[in-house]
């Protein structure tokens, strides 16, 4: 029966799992693993981590890339007060109206205001960025494989193109990237942002710092689903040990054969 | 002590003269419903599917009440899901991953059958509605994939409505009215989601039948004989309290995946908004239909292809009769036994092959594989009832378990 039971755990996980990782892309390019605070059975998030990560993103990234499913309300999660979360949202504006002449306007951002694009349009965007459309990043750690480990990795995978390879106009060679040739530069420099609690702002901890933001905003529910899971899969465990036993005993009814 | 009988009991004997329905529950499910004695842990994925079916159904109809299908509003409506409705991450991740699940209880209930030769007389009737449970399975499962308006739900619905475009003569016009248009578009969403909800209640209609058309023969056993009256016992309790701890096991590796990798099973591109003008560079389905998916890509010809895909799942009607042996449990047939192994790895393999791109290695053992699922079928399968001999059947349950006493 262990052998049954052992058996049908591995069929519905090992065999699932092990397509998941095949190879999806012509070119298979390996993603080394990193250590995360938010992986593991109760992983969660580093709140300093976050804000320096928000800060990497507002100083850095949101000048192209925006995060359209995150509010300013959704700040309080890195550890922000509620009265920073309201003093940071007036720090942008947005578009309101119409007002009662009929005329659209400009106010500060409140709380519960999503973060205003870099561009107005699709358009504005690609004529900015010579043709190139900045992806949207609210999701991002999540619809690319490998996840945060690939964010982390196509920040930092900058390098010179080997000598066969012939770069288009205006694109950079990175070692992650599909295709080697991606339209954004290198943008990560050591000491490009000075964090305020003294944390190192090397090139490579300011691209986890950003990352882990990122996988934040990707899966803001993450900490909740991993102490609910605890709960709920003991539970389940419990429920089946003793489901175990009733089902002895009702079975010693019937004697040995 | 008064023979009086009690309010309650009145009531209750008052209205099951009526609609005796707590009767009719006892015989299909409870003490009058009697199991052969010497069921094993394969037997738990039926109840399991059911389970499964239910969980996706109470799921599916909360997402309902918060998801928009409309082509610009679908994804975000998703997003708010995840982020703004209370615990609708979960309701989500056990939806999504509720898919896989059901799926992978099914493959095992019908390899079970498989290997047991459930579906032989009497129970080819029971073979065939469990056989359109699947397809509508396989329906509502690719209709809902569609629905979250991702990357790979749009290039997956246009890849796979296409495939009728290769049926001839009325392929194009099939096609349009799948779409609604000449593309998919906001009408496909529109049907696609009036169709994903309809289905599952076509399949709970489909699971009453299959269970009608269990109690009529009983249910086989890993022996495959008949059981005589006094090999049997009672569903409830005793089953009933095997499949709530088959449950209890089940649910463990349910739930370790929904709360710590709901989405180990997805497809990254499918967190990107559906676009139109981009195609993904490798647009593959879900895990459950990879081995079919093979099948499609490994014949040049597209309405071969389509033909072999559908095929392959239609000659599971037929396998009644394709196997000509009379001799149901493959424990007692020792050359099926080994073909029945290689034909799972087969299937295996073909699932592994959906996955790849269709060249090198990898359309060869599709090639390879889609050939083996067929030969298996329509060759094996005859013939060795023919000229396999069968190791002696035990004259009954009780006399099988003495001799393995001994």
């Amino acid at each position: 029966m262990k052998k049954i039971i052992l058996a049908a755990a591995v069929a519905a996980l090992g065999v699932p799992a092990a397509l998941s990782t095949s190879v999806w892309a012509a070119e298979h390019i390996e993603i080394p693993k990193e250590e995360w605070s938010f992986n593991g059975v109760l992983g969660k998030f580093d709140r300093q981590q976050l804000q320096r990560g928000f800060q990497v993103y507002k100083d850095v990234c949101s000048a192209c890339h925006g995060l359209r499913y995150i509010a300013f309300r959704h700040f309080e999660a890195l550890g922000y007060s509620e009265e920073q979360v309201k003093t940071l949202a007036a720090q942008y504006e947005v578009d309101d109206g119409p007002d009662e002449n009929g005329d659209m306007f400009k106010r500060k951002a409140k709380a519960s205001d999503y973060m205003p694009k870099p561009f107005p349009n699709d358009a504005t965007a690609r004529l900015a960025n010579g043709g190139a459309l900045p992806p949207d990043l609210s999701l991002m750690t999540k619809a690319r494989e490998g996840g945060p480990d690939y964010v982390y990795h196509l920040l930092l995978g900058y390098e010179e193109p080997p000598a066969d390879v012939q770069l288009m106009e205006g694109l950079s060679y990175n070692k992650y990237f599909a295709g080697h040739q991606i339209a954004m530069t290198k943008q990560l420099q050591d000491g490009l942002v000075t964090f305020a609690d003294g944390a190192p702002n090397d090139a490579a901890h300011i691209a986890k710092d950003v990352t882990a933001f990122l996988h934040w905003a990707a899966e803001p529910n993450l900490e909740v689903r991993h102490s609910t899971g605890l709960r709920v899969t003991l539970y389940a465990l419990l429920f089946a040990v003793l489901a175990y036993f009733t089902k002895r005993r009702i079975w010693a009814k019937l004697g040995d054969h | 002590m008064s023979t009086e009988k009690s309010a309650w009991r009145k009531a209750y004997e008052w209205h099951e003269a009526r609609l005796p329905i707590v009767t009719w529950l006892d015989h299909s499910l409870g003490t009058k419903y009697p199991v052969p004695r010497n069921l094993n842990y394969w037997w738990n994925f039926g109840s399991l599917a059911v389970f499964m079916l239910a969980v996706m159904i109470f799921s599916g109809i909360v997402l309902a009440m918060n998801y928009t299908p409309h082509v610009t509003m679908a994804f975000d409506s998703v997003e708010r899901i995840m982020r703004d409705v209370n615990y609708g991450w979960l309701i989500r991740y056990m939806h999504a991953n509720g898919a896989s699940f059901f799926f992978v209880v099914v493959y095992i209930h019908i390899f079970r059958g498989m290997y047991y030769g459930s579906y032989k007389s009497p129970r080819e009737v029971l073979w065939w509605i469990g056989i359109l449970i699947y397809l509508a399975m396989m329906a509502s499962g690719f209709l809902g994939y569609v629905l979250p308006w991702g990357q790979m739900s749009f290039w997956g619905a246009t890849v796979i409505t296409s495939l009728f475009s290769a049926v001839p003569g009325v392929g194009d016009a099939i096609v349009t009215l799948l779409w609604g248009g000449f593309s998919v578009d906001n009408p496909t969403l529109n049907r696609f989601y009036s169709l994903h909800y309809l289905l599952p209640f076509v399949i709970v209609g489909l699971v009453f039948l299959h269970i009608w058309a269990l109690h009529v023969p009983g249910a086989n056993n890993p022996l495959g004989i008949d059981a005589a009256p006094a090999d049997k016992i009672p569903f409830y309790p005793y089953y009933v309290a095997k499949d709530v701890f088959g449950l209890g096991v089940f649910i463990v590796i349910y739930f370790v995946v929904v709360f710590w990798a709901p989405n180990l099973l997805g497809d990254p591109a499918n967190y990107e908004k559906a676009n139109p003008l981009l195609t993904p560079p490798h647009i593959v389905p879900e895990w459950y239909y990879l081995a079919f998916y093979a099948i499609l890509r490994s014949i040049p010809d597209k309405l071969i292809g389509v033909v072999a895909m559908f095929g392959a799942i239609l000659i599971l009607f037929a396998l009644p009769w394709l196997d000509t042996s009379r001799v149901r449990s493959a424990n007692f047939r020792p050359v099926f036994r080994v073909f029945f192994w290689i034909f799972v790895a087969n299937a295996a393999m073909l699932t592994w092959c959906g996955a790849q791109l269709p060249e090198g290695l990898p359309l060869i053992l599709g090639r390879i594989g889609t050939f083996w699922y067929f030969f298996h079928f329509i060759i094996l399968l005859p013939v060795l009832g023919w000229i396999e001999t069968p190791k002696p059947l035990p004259a009954s349950i009780s006399q099988s378990v003495m001799k393995a006493a001994e």
